[in-house]
């Protein structure tokens, strides 16, 4: 099997990195037949799909924390049900506000549209034929998303064909969705949004889809495109498609990790890579941080893009324009986490009980908040007062605390990677952080620090020194206009390839992005065994 | 007009959708919301609760108890050990399925079989010069306790160590120290129990299963979410994926028990029983149909709506309506007679009855689809059942730890 100039190398693929994208990448090149071998630096595989256990009894989905994108294909074609995987919907969207009133959307549309009206008529009528353009318009975002995608200053037949495919599919939009679309891929959030609703009661929590994991405010150009994302899940099968992974999201990577196993792959952990081996502008294998030397005959990378190129294979390595582009490549991580043991369940003072809780809770009570939010971001500090993802996965996944006991996960939004005092000041600020936003839920939740037996605080600056998120971003860099698509993450190289043969990456710093997708993963090892690659 | 069951407070109580049907003379809730997602869910992942009162429950007592019912139902019940329940199949002479149901022996003169039609009558004819006593029961309360949390939610309340007890066995307790029967038994193709007690316990029991499952998760279920689990867990229901010989409009909506899929249930080498020298012959020469499992195409469903131009939209609950099965050329060679959308396993299963020759798993078929009312059809395959058999249905249960 050895190529020339090429030394015979034990694995026909190695994987840099664990995480659920590496996972699947490996998982279907073991399918087809190729040896692989994952490597992941850390004790367990999952990289940012992780749960672990901080505080004895209770686990927390670490990172991450809901699933919603992730590929059905794959679901079936890796068979993960079967390995474990359980989805588990959030029924809820509850939105609490100042003034002693909430909002909660459900899964009953009667109910749904009773809880609107009573901010607006208008708007508690028209939401049902909104969801309804927004899943048709959805189909279309699908197409890019199981795709590799073109590349439309190549002349190949296949970008060609493909980019007529898709080129077709819009024209064959009706006239108003057509203009819809041209509106959602540059309008802003609460533009989009403001052009079909009144309440900002329901704006604010509806916009904030369009920020998560970038730095960018609700109403900066370009931010409407990813509320589509939310209506993807819904086409993929059924409705509701937001949910938790029992288990945690953890038990997503577990249950990819089981279905590579089954196809044979090897994973090892604790096996930090340090280098990524690139001989005669080959990659030819790994070194690990202990120097222990693994050749194979690809490797891929299911890390960062900044990460892999810069600093495992090295700028020597690599062609100037390529490095200046992923330099430019936007990471600016803007959120952080936090995770709380709770010894009770903390009610809401708007609405007691717990009905409206077994999904997510928005703190976005209106879009001046999240204006002033941003403001705070931009100025390098965290925001006082951020927008708020809460979901409380206990309620619904009794696994993940003791009987009676719960455990919370707050994805808080802005907290920026560049605070004014620079990234490395963090740790300093934790502990503020952690109480701003304690503060801020607080207000609506008065017992929740009497509730709390334990917290972790994921600052932007933790998720990149723990999880090799570079500056901390979810997603592997901002999923912005100018960063998806054949732009991810640098133009003219959104193919998984990379300047260095046999040099792959798989993640979410690939097309189609992040999201708990495992999108990039599967869609690089069939673009892999296409190119005939090992 | 339809009964109350001895939980009807409880159970119209907790509902707020105000969906019921009718089951064998009941009142039954299909859900208790507006929709029957939060049943589903736990059902499959904390402890969902579902009123089975309505089953037909008859009582056979006497030395003879277990010869009359091996003498009706496919098993040699006389060769049960007491404590033991399985799941059985009655046919008539001519081997045409008539139920299905379980059978319990609570002692070596006491057998209780569970059934979805009543066969005091049945069983009666054939008692003669048995030594046996027939009694309908169906008056007894019963609750299914069913989920992973399942065993969490009612080992606190037991007098005796519930993680010990093992798949389809059966055993007198006290039960908040009211008297009951438990078997793990259940329909949903997970861990589950069943609870059998005299109905004037009825709304103890559900208020004390109720508050020590509270911190599981426990919800009370319809049948809408229990249709849905069922058809992932691959089990067949009278009336649906085959109809009771007896009251088939014709013989041609007859099954057999292997046509449905219970051939398993038939321990045919035993003293005579009903139905045995037809279904030896049946054996011998083969049943003419299967019961098969189908996934149906996702992709081929995405296919047929975009052809509309539609995204492909699915009912939040499983169909019984019967549906053609096609072979690739277009001729019908059967039907799918129930379906849903597994939440769980992301995929569009099926249950359909086919010619036997179209069994083998794998087999590429075609389902009818109907889009904005026309009939196209989807691709689907022949997939092993149950579709989703977690290992915890037979496991041992571990118990939460307590806080």
């Amino acid at each position: 099997m050895s190529r020339l100039g090429t030394t015979s190398a034990p694995w026909d693929a190695v994987i840099v990195g664990g995480g659920h994208n590496g996972l699947v990448c490996a998982a279907l090149l073991a399918k087809a037949g190729k040896k692989v071998l994952v490597l992941e630096r850390r004790e367990r595989v999952g990289g940012a799909t992780l749960t672990e256990e901080h505080y004895p009894g209770f686990r927390y989905t670490v990172a991450s924390y809901v699933v919603s994108l992730l590929r059905p294909w794959l679901w079936r074609e890796l068979d993960l049900a079967r390995h474990g995987l359980q989805l588990i919907p959030l029924e809820t969207s509850f939105s609490p506000y100042p003034d002693g009133r909430s909002l909660c959307r459900g899964p009953d549309p009667i109910a749904t549209r009773e809880e609107i009206g009573a901010f607006s008529r208008r708007d508690a009528e028209i939401y049902p034929t909104f969801g309804k353009s927004m899943g048709r318009l959805a189909r279309f975002v699908k197409r890019f998303v199981d795709q590799t995608a073109p590349d439309p200053t190549s002349f190949r037949p296949r970008d060609l064909a493909q980019l007529v495919g898709h080129g077709r599919a819009f024209r064959e939009l009706p006239d108003d969705e057509e203009a819809l679309l041209t509106r959602l891929l540059t309008a802003s959030a609460t533009d989009f949004l403001r052009e079909t609703f009144e309440a900002d009661e329901l704006i604010a929590p509806m916009s904030c889809s369009g920020i998560i994991g970038t730095c960018l405010g609700v109403s900066s150009p370009g931010t409407a495109y990813v509320l589509l994302h939310h209506y993807m899940g819904e086409i993929d099968g059924a409705s509701r498609a937001w949910g938790l992974a029992r288990g945690g999201n953890g038990a997503v990577a577990d249950a990819i990790a089981s279905s590579a196993q089954a196809s044979g792959v090897t994973i090892r952990t604790s096996a930090a890579v340090d280098k990524i081996l690139v001989e005669r502008e080959r990659a030819v294998g790994v070194v690990l941080v202990d120097g222990e030397e693994i050749r194979a005959r690809t490797v891929v990378s299911g890390c960062e893009p900044r990460l892999t190129m810069l600093r495992m294979v090295g700028r020597d390595h690599l062609p100037s324009d390529y490095t200046a582009g992923l330099e430019r490549y936007k990471n600016r991580g803007s959120s952080g986490k936090v995770n709380l043991s709770l010894d009770f369940l903390p009610e809401f003072t708007c609405r007691p009980g717990d009905g409206h809780l077994r999904g997510d809770i928005a703190i976005a009570p209106s879009t001046a908040y999240l204006e002033q939010a941003f403001a705070e971001a931009k100025a390098g500090r965290w925001s006082r007062r951020p927008y708020l993802n809460v979901v409380i996965p206990s309620l619904l996944d009794r696994t993940m605390a003791p009987p009676g006991k719960h455990v919370m996960s707050i994805f808080v939004q802005y907290a920026p990677y560049h605070l004014a005092d620079g990234p490395s000041s963090w740790p300093q600020h934790r502990d503020a952080f952690r109480d701003d936003v304690l503060d801020t839920l607080q207000e609506y939740c008065p017992r929740l620090r009497d509730a709390i037996l334990h917290a972790q605080v994921l600052s932007p600056w933790d998720l990149e020194q723990e999880l090799g998120l570079t500056e901390g971003n979810i997603f592997h860099g901002e999923l912005t206009l100018d960063q998806i698509l054949f732009q991810r993450p640098v133009a003219g190289w959104a193919r998984y390839k990379t300047p260095v043969r046999d040099l792959w990456m798989c993640a979410s710093g690939t097309h189609p992005g992040g999201g708990v997708m495992g999108a990039p993963g599967g869609l690089c090892a069939r673009e892999m065994l296409a190119a005939g690659a090992l | 007009m339809s009964r109350p069951t001895p939980f009807h407070p409880r159970t119209t109580a907790a509902n707020r959708g105000w969906a019921y049907k009718e089951w064998a003379g009941f009142v039954a809730p299909c859900s208790y919301d507006r929709h029957s997602e939060r049943e589903y869910v736990a059902f499959r992942h904390t402890v969902g609760v579902i009123d089975v009162s309505p089953l037909y429950k008859l009582d056979v007592r006497g030395p003879d108890a277990a010869a009359l019912v091996a003498r009706c139902w496919s098993r040699d019940a006389t060769q049960m050990e007491p404590g033991r329940v399985v799941y059985a199949t009655l046919s008539d002479d001519d081997g045409y399925l008539l139920d299905d149901g379980t059978i319990t022996m609570l002692a070596r003169d006491h057998v209780r079989v569970t059934s979805s039609e009543p066969w005091w009558a049945w069983m009666h004819d054939y008692a003669r010069g048995l030594d046996v006593t027939l009694t309908d029961v169906s008056h007894l309360a019963a609750l299914a306790i069913q989920g992973p949390l399942a065993a969490d939610a009612l080992a606190p309340l037991l007098d005796f160590d519930l993680t010990k007890m093992r798949f389809f066995r059966a055993r007198r307790a006290k039960l908040a120290g009211r008297p009951v029967w438990i078997t793990r038994t259940g329909y949903t193709g997970d861990l589950g129990y069943e609870v059998f007690c005299e109905p004037e316990h009825a709304l103890a029991l559900w208020d004390a299963i109720f508050e020590a499952g509270a911190p599981h998760g426990i919800e009370p279920c319809g049948l809408d979410a229990l249709d849905v689990v069922r058809i992932e867990a691959g089990f067949v229901l009278q009336g649906v994926d085959y109809v009771t010989a007896r009251l088939a409009p014709s013989p041609k909506r007859k099954s057999t028990a292997y046509e449905a899929g219970l051939g398993w249930t038939v321990e045919l080498d035993r003293a005579p029983f009903v139905g045995q020298r037809a279904i030896r012959d049946e054996v011998r020469r083969g049943p003419a149909w299967a019961t098969v499992g189908l996934d149906l195409s996702w992709e081929g469903l995405e296919a047929l709506y975009a052809r509309y131009d539609l995204p492909p939209h699915l009912a939040p609950i499983a169909s019984r309506a019967s549906v053609p099965v096609y072979d690739n050329g277009k001729k019908q060679i059967g039907q799918v007679t129930s379906s849903t959308w597994s939440p769980l396993l992301k995929r569009y299963i099926a249950i359909a009855q086919v010619q036997a020759k179209f069994a083998t798993l794998g087999t590429q078929v075609q389902v009818e689809h109907t889009v904005d009312y026309e009939r196209g059809v989807v691709g689907a395959v022949v997939a092993p059942r149950p579709f989703f058999d977690p290992p915890r249905k037979k496991a041992q249960p571990t118990l939460r730890s307590a806080p």
